[in-house]
């Protein structure tokens, strides 16, 4: 059996003519959060539904835990917890009822499923509120029963798609801290995190999560920028913004559409990124040096104001987008 | 003295006991893009649709292009474009039936409008494909040029570009830029940071309040109390704990591989690595991080 709690080699799925999936590889070690990173119709969620053997795949391999999604489906279900975008409750149960319903059909006895249920509201935040029904919860707090629901089975790969979509910062922060937590080992517990986390049966757990925005894959341990059915490129976050070490600068200054124009003249401009109050500029391997010395001369001949110019650290939006216009050329 | 395109008062909108809005005020020049960021749920929505008379303050007013948004809704919505988060296109129309059924709603009947506005966009030369077929980047362009057929003054754009990926959102803000300079004011709803970062000012919204509206810059340099930092600290949870001991750090959360956190300003990487040490922690690296809106955000709504 291999060391990785998810594989994926080769993985393609057709919908007629679009190939939804077009040859994914990738593989999960314990403890690891992994993100699917792209736009709608990238192919992130035709993944997981071939992951949870919701589709059959077309040609290649994937196994959880070891076990074969082609032919081993129950095992497989029996390893994963997952949190769909349209996870849906009963408003009228309450939050523990909402839990046990799943933990029964998952064919948990009331033995098993009380104590850990309990542990499990504990470990999100949601145990003062076990008895309240799901309908009066808040979006944040919802999306956390949703979280309990997908442990109760003490998963060992959890499935998140698009799980944050439209809540609160705030909550989306304290629902990353869970997340972390949950695939960190038990001896790095603090003793106030109860006993959730890392103390899965058989040890650590896994994540995969699938999100449109960088900001969100930021926080995993390594992402699969998806585009078109295929991963365009995985890494770290950190790996994968080094790709662009000293090659952002960031310009503020007035009016902006000459700065842009200007900057967009410069011979070691690659591209030219316009935010509200600022613009972003790739340059040239090497070439940051010289950006900087030349162009706020530039601009000021042309009679703009330059308030800033500065080599700022690439982020992933920076390398999304680097790393399709070269697939385009 | 520049009269506002958009002039809210004191609006405030309930829906039974419910605060949906709660006495916002906030002026939008011509020409601007500004942003109103919250979560779902925060009002953003609910303000849009006073702003465009679908809905009755209970107390206050907006006045939108010099108009009454509620007494002379008319007014406004012949002269302001709304793309919705959920638009509607017709799936089995080509692009240009579609754009043309939705001309038709406002009146605009003339030809050479309809591929004015496909040429705006970029859709040039696919007048006839069936919007059933087009991804989710080119789906966007056509509910932008339905919103824009009318050569509207002002545009809402309610969480334009949900779904799709960073070069498509891209592009999509580039004819934003485009149609700011050409004197259209913008107002965008979204619910993400990055998203906001695009805009000129930024609106902060959380339970039906408007926290503060400033420039991504400003934002960052008022309301985030220090400066940023991201450690990557072995084992990572131990780093959790034994950073807020530190003196002069005020925040930290983790953040996938490494940890990050917000000090006083004047405290120096020494000091972290310092006291990290001190406490049996192991340091790999520690350097200076970007601000976001997620920092200013989480540091309004916890006061």
């Amino acid at each position: 059996m291999s060391d990785y709690l998810v594989q994926a080699i080769g993985l393609r799925k057709s919908f007629g003519a679009v190939h939804a999936v077009n040859g994914v590889d990738f593989n999960i070690p314990a403890g690891e959060i992994y993100g699917l990173v792209g736009s709608d119709g990238a192919g992130k969620t035709t993944t997981m539904r071939l992951l949870v053997g919701a589709l059959l795949p077309d040609s290649g391999e994937a196994a959880v835990c070891g076990f074969d999604v082609r032919k081993q489906i129950e095992q497989v279900r029996s390893q994963i917890g997952y949190l769909s975008q349209r996870f849906s409750m009963y408003e009228d149960l309450t939050v523990l009822e909402n839990i046990r319903f799943f933990a029964e059909v998952r064919g948990l006895s009331s033995k098993e499923w009380l104590p850990r249920s309990l542990d499990i509201l504990e470990f999100v935040g949601l145990a003062n509120f076990k008895d309240r029904r799901a309908g009066q919860l808040s979006g944040g707090m919802k999306q956390k029963l949703g979280l309990a629901s997908a442990l109760v089975t003490r998963p060992r790969v959890l499935l998140l798609d698009e799980p944050t979509t439209g809540v609160d910062p705030v909550t989306r922060q304290d629902f990353w801290q869970l997340l972390i937590k949950l695939v960190s080992p038990p001896t790095q517990l603090p003793p106030s995190s109860g006993k959730m986390g890392g103390e899965q049966e058989g040890g650590r757990v896994s994540v995969l999560i699938s999100t449109p925005y960088m900001d969100e894959a930021a926080r995993c341990n390594r992402i699969g920028f998806m585009r078109h059915g295929q991963i365009i490129a995985e890494g770290a976050p950190s790996e994968l913004r080094a790709i662009l070490n000293e090659r952002i600068l960031e310009l503020r200054g007035d009016p902006m559409p000459l700065l842009r124009r200007v900057a967009r003249q410069d011979q070691d401009v690659e591209d030219v990124r316009a935010f509200g109050d600022r613009l972003h500029l790739r340059v040239g391997e090497k070439k940051a040096g010289d950006v900087l010395s030349r162009l706020p001369s530039a601009i000021r001949s042309e009679q703009g104001r330059v308030d800033d110019l500065r080599a700022v650290p690439p982020v992933l939006e920076d390398v999304f987008i680097s790393l399709a216009e070269s697939e385009n050329d | 003295m520049i009269e506002p395109v958009i002039k809210v008062e004191n609006l405030t909108r309930l829906f039974g006991d419910f605060v949906a809005v709660d006495h916002v005020n906030f002026d939008v020049k011509p020409g601007e893009i500004v942003g109103y960021l919250g979560p779902n749920g925060s009002g953003k929505t609910t303000t849009i649709r006073m702003l465009l008379g679908l809905l009755e303050p209970n107390e206050g007013k907006a006045t939108v292009l010099g108009y009454d948004a509620f007494r002379q809704s008319e007014e406004v919505r012949a002269r302001a474009g709304y793309m919705s988060q959920k638009f509607a296109l017709y799936d089995d129309l080509t692009v240009w039936e579609n754009l043309e059924f939705y001309g038709g709603v406002y009146g605009i009947h003339d030809k050479s409008r309809i591929k004015a506005t496909l040429e705006l966009v970029g859709l040039t030369g696919h007048d006839s494909t069936l919007t059933r077929s087009m991804s989710a980047g080119w789906r966007q362009r056509l509910a932008l040029a339905i919103a824009l057929v009318h050569k509207p003054k002002l545009l809402f754009l309610d969480e334009p570009t949900s779904g799709v990926d960073p070069t498509a959102r891209r592009a999509f803000w580039d004819l934003i830029y485009q149609l700011a300079s050409e004197g259209v004011t913008i107002l965008v709803s979204t619910h993400y940071m990055d998203e906001a970062e695009y805009c000129e000012r930024v609106g902060v919204m959380r339970d039906g309040k408007l926290l503060a509206l400033d420039t991504p810059g400003n934002l960052k340099a008022n309301f985030i109390p220090g400066d940023v930092w991201e450690v990557f600290a072995e084992p990572l949870l131990a780093g959790l704990d034994a950073l807020p001991i530190i003196d002069g750090v005020l925040r930290v959360g983790l953040a996938g591989d490494h940890l990050r956190t917000i000090t006083k300003r004047g405290i120096k990487q020494d000091d972290l690595q310092n006291g990290l040490a001190s406490q049996g922690v192991k340091v790999s690296n520690i350097m200076p991080g970007e601000p976001t809106l997620e920092d200013v955000f989480i540091s309004l709504a916890r006061g």
